[in-house]
């Protein structure tokens, strides 16, 4: 298991003055890109356990409370959720784009693609907030005038309350578990939609400063590591976006006869 | 002196992955309003959807992050142990949750 | 004669800059290493604090000292501390930052920036638990189980967790910066099959820092939203299952377990060959031990969870599993002792700490395994046969080790000797103390005294008062290293680069080291542990 990347063969140096970017520690910038790209790809990996912890407890009570989750899924719009989704998957090309022209060494390129990047991942926020905002409208942000009195209302037969018509008292108890767990619900999917929010976040404002490196031309196609290691943070939080979308938005998007 | 040089992805490549992932995306929403069925306790339009899913994933990954083309010998092994890894996390809850209220 | 001042004819990494804000603002890994060492010990103290309230209350049977309530904050706090602020973080952010750069002939680690933000993060997380003390405390249990936690408490229980939510951070960046720069750093030569078994360790290590940190980070983050909005998700009232809490809860912590034993493992390996003057027996198959315990130990987490509620078919599950991890654990003892067999074996004062290591952590995981048996769990579970279990393991071994490391790298990071006669006794002292407080509790615990209770019927008090006997000992063992390794720093014989002969690159290095290391990168064109080539240690130094 010898990489060869990671042995250097010059002798202990002095500040590289040449290569500002290079650390003193490394002894070439191979070195100090292949840790840095290494150190982000482990970066990500814990990242996946992050969310794995939630995407656990997801998966066990959606196990539990199927048909109220599925409701309240449905309460949830497609067209939007979709439409979101293609808005992530447009910033990830200008993102591999913007890595591209690093490569090829034009920075008008790298600005311009970076730029729309940003404007991308705002929009993506700026959409997500106003889903948001419907959802409080409609009382489905736990904490906040909770009530899910319009998912019992729209899915009588599929909860099976239009059989317990002649029991108001198992009636009442069935309505109670439908708030409690489509609350559930939606605590999982604004906590999971909220994390990824600030995920995205914290990506816009790293792409910030990384606009700002590639408009004084700081990126070569010798050395544009911040670009990609940034980059790879990005497909990392629109990757799980991918998963956030089915599994919220469509856990049961059949025609109810 | 850099060893390996970048592997440069053309742009017609990248555009293509984007109209896989932006057709990927539109599938996925159009098939779920298709009722698919169940088949030994699984419903298949769950299965369609995360295939569906990690197909992107899996595009996004090689192509746009460059894991098809990398040198670097670790990225796969550590993409595919954290996954793996998540995965243990799931099944092993799930040995305790699929197995509780036996009867 | 022993000098007043450290030589300074050659610059090192601590005189190579003075003043508070060249040690703040470094990026020297053996200066980050140190400021480290300061955080951990001064949580330790309050840790310890903890446990002598614990120890002093349960010396009468009657809950007399304090309130119940209070009591649930010692025995919780005692464990928060001790485990998140003092444990996980000692042997790697103390001796691992310090010496595996050095290990592996690199002049720092892949990211000396993060490492100290690493250590910024403890401090901000420390501070912010030292707040959550000062303003009332928790009461959860150092397990924060729901739904007490979430729901009912009326304790700081969100700024504890959010606390931890922090330190975790630190863990995974300290992990991180271990594994890239075993990757990305290694001198010409150091191939993987010549590293220090203790980069190994630390490699494993690191490999579960990175893996577990995350998910104990988000399950609080699920425990402080579900306490601040009240939403239900573990309240079985509301339709949510307090149980998942707990599987993602162990699924990091139990794991963390052997990020505190791992480290403490990886000084037992460089300890144990110097002092035997041989070869480590079975190096590949140590190496090897330390990936499958990171592994195996990932599989086990719901044997903390047998009577909490899991179906009895993932018990089974589990427990089998659990049977499996101890294997590693145990090749590792037999090749510690295969190692002293037909050696040349003397009784320094790290060497002392080992011989421990190996008793007191075989009776640990013995006891584990005994823990792993469902029948034997239902009884035992929630006993003091339990808190014997895992103090056996975590100080018995991982604290004795990285008392160890302390001592058997202590000239190499001060550049002084300290006073073997007084190490030797320390030592002792530790041993005997250790084992007085924590054997009893063995019995006590199968008698059936259970845990976080602050009174007991009579019949289990002569047990606790040797216990708390034992822990006054204990206590006195630790002091004694604070004051005479102090002492050294001022009036201890100087050192040279390698007093005891060991194998290693950081003993081909002044001691203390330079800020970069080595003078030159070296090339690595010989085996680890190559005793056989190495001259014996001088008298003088083992006499001392």
């Amino acid at each position: 298991m010898s990489d060869r990347a990671g042995i250097g063969e010059t002798p202990l140096a002095v500040e590289h003055e040449d290569r500002p970017e290079l650390r003193h520690h490394f002894a070439d910038v191979e070195q100090q890109r292949n840790a840095a790209t290494l150190g982000m790809w482990w970066f990500l990996g814990t990242e996946i356990m992050f969310f794995g912890g939630m995407f656990c407890a997801y998966l066990v009570y959606r196990r539990w409370y199927f048909p109220e989750f599925a409701a309240a899924s449905r309460s949830l719009s497609l067209p939007i959720g979709t439409f979101n989704t293609t808005v992530l998957i447009c910033s990830s090309l200008t993102v591999a784009m913007s890595v591209r022209a690093a490569q090829l060494g034009n920075r008008k390129l790298q600005v311009r693609m970076l730029l729309l990047t940003l404007l991308f991942g705002l929009a993506f926020l700026g959409i997500k907030t106003k889903e948001w905002g419907d959802k409080y409208k409609e009382h489905h942000i736990p904490t906040f005038a909770f009530n899910a009195h319009d998912l019992i209302e729209d899915n009588q037969h599929l909860f099976g309350l239009d059989k317990l018509q002649g029991d108001p008292v198992k009636l009442r108890e069935r309505e109670a578990e439908i708030q409690q767990h489509s609350k559930i619900f939606f605590s999982l999917y604004f906590a999971l939609t909220g994390m990824h929010a600030i995920h995205m976040i914290v990506g816009v404002g790293i792409f910030v400063v990384v606009t700002w490196m590639a408009y004084k031309g700081r990126f070569t196609p010798e050395y544009h590591t911040p670009l990609e290691i940034a980059g790879l943070y990005w497909h990392f939080v629109d990757i799980v976006w991918i998963y956030l979308f089915p599994l919220l938005y469509l856990i049961d998007r059949k025609p109810i006869s | 002196m850099t060893e390996h040089s970048e592997h440069i992805a053309s742009a017609k490549l990248y555009w293509f992955i984007w109209l896989v992932l932006i057709v990927g995306t539109i599938i996925t929403a159009l098939v779920a309003r298709v009722d698919l069925g169940t088949y030994h306790g699984i419903d298949a339009n769950t299965v369609v959807a995360l295939f569906i899913a990690t197909c992107k994933a899996t595009v996004v990954v090689l192509i746009f992050m460059g894991v098809k083309y990398t040198h670097e010998k670790m990225t796969k092994p550590i993409l595919i142990g954290a996954i793996f890894w998540l995965l243990l996390l799931l099944v092993l809850s799930l040995t305790d949750y699929s197995t509780r209220y036996a009867g | 004669m022993a000098t007043a001042v450290i030589s300074t004819e050659r610059k090192n990494y601590i005189n190579a800059e003075y003043g508070i804000r060249s040690w703040l603002l470094t990026t020297d890994h053996k200066r980050i290493a140190l400021l480290y060492l300061l955080s951990i010990t001064f949580f330790f103290f309050i840790g310890g604090f903890f446990a002598l309230l614990i120890r002093l209350e349960l010396l009468t049977p009657a809950g007399d000292l304090m309130t119940a309530d209070m009591y649930n904050k010692a025995f919780t706090m005692h464990g928060q501390i001790m485990v998140f602020f003092f444990l996980i973080p000692s042997i790697p952010a103390v001796l691992g930052n310090f010496l595996i750069p050095m290990m592996i002939g690199a002049k720092d680690l892949a990211f000396p920036r993060i490492n100290l933000l690493s250590w910024y993060i403890y401090v901000a997380a420390g501070a912010l638990y030292i707040y959550c003390l000062a303003t009332g405390g928790v009461d959860t249990g150092w397990t924060f189980y729901t739904p007490y936690s979430s729901l009912f408490s009326n304790t700081r229980v969100v700024e504890a967790g959010l606390s931890i939510f922090i330190v975790g951070f630190s863990s995974i960046l300290t992990g991180l910066n271990f594994v890239v720069t075993v990757h990305r750093m290694r001198a010409p030569g150091m191939t993987w099959s010549r590293l220090p078994l203790f980069v190994w360790s630390h490699y494993a290590t690191s490999i579960i820092m990175l893996l577990g940190t995350p998910v104990i980070a988000i399950t609080l983050v699920l425990v402080v939203l579900e306490r601040t909005l009240n939403l239900g998700i573990f309240d079985p009232s509301r339709g949510g299952d307090p149980v998942l809490f707990q599987h993602l809860f162990w699924f990091y912590s139990h794991p963390a377990v052997y990020i505190m034993i791992l480290p403490s493992m990886a000084v037992m390996s460089e300890i144990i060959p110097c002092f035997s003057r041989k070869r480590i027996f079975g190096y590949t198959f140590v190496a090897m031990s330390s990936i499958a315990i990171a592994a195996i130990g990932f599989l086990v987490w719901a044997h903390h969870m047998f009577v909490a509620g899991i179906s009895l078919y993932s018990a089974l599950v589990f427990s089998f599993l659990s049977f499996l991890v101890a294997v590693p654990s145990a090749v590792k003892v037999f090749n510690w002792t295969a190692t002293m067999y037909k050696g040349s074996v003397s009784f320094s004062t790290p060497m002392l700490y080992a011989m421990g290591f190996i008793g007191l952590f075989t009776i640990g995981g013995l006891t584990g395994l005994f823990l792993a048996t469902l029948g034997v769990d239902v009884h035992v579970h929630d006993t003091y046969f339990v808190i014997a279990h895992f103090h056996y393991v975590m100080v018995g071994g991982a604290v004795m080790g990285y008392l160890g490391g302390m001592h058997f790298w202590w000239p190499k990071i001060s550049g002084r000797m300290y006073p073997e006669g007084w190490g030797r006794l320390a030592a002792l002292i530790v041993f005997i103390g250790f084992n007085l407080t924590f054997f009893p509790q063995f019995l006590v615990g199968y008698l059936g005294m259970p845990r976080r209770y602050w009174q007991y019927p009579p019949e289990y008090q002569v047990y606790n008062v040797l216990s708390t006997a034992g822990a006054s000992i204990l206590a006195v063992g630790y002091l004694l290293p604070m004051v005479y390794l102090l002492w050294s720093l001022r009036y201890g014989k100087p050192a040279p680069d390698n007093p005891w002969q060991a194998t290693g690159l950081e003993w081909r290095t002044a001691s203390p080291p330079p800020t970069f290391n080595f003078d030159e990168t070296p090339e690595v064109t010989w085996e680890a542990y190559e005793y056989d080539t190495m001259p014996l240690p001088d008298e003088v130094t083992l006499e001392r």
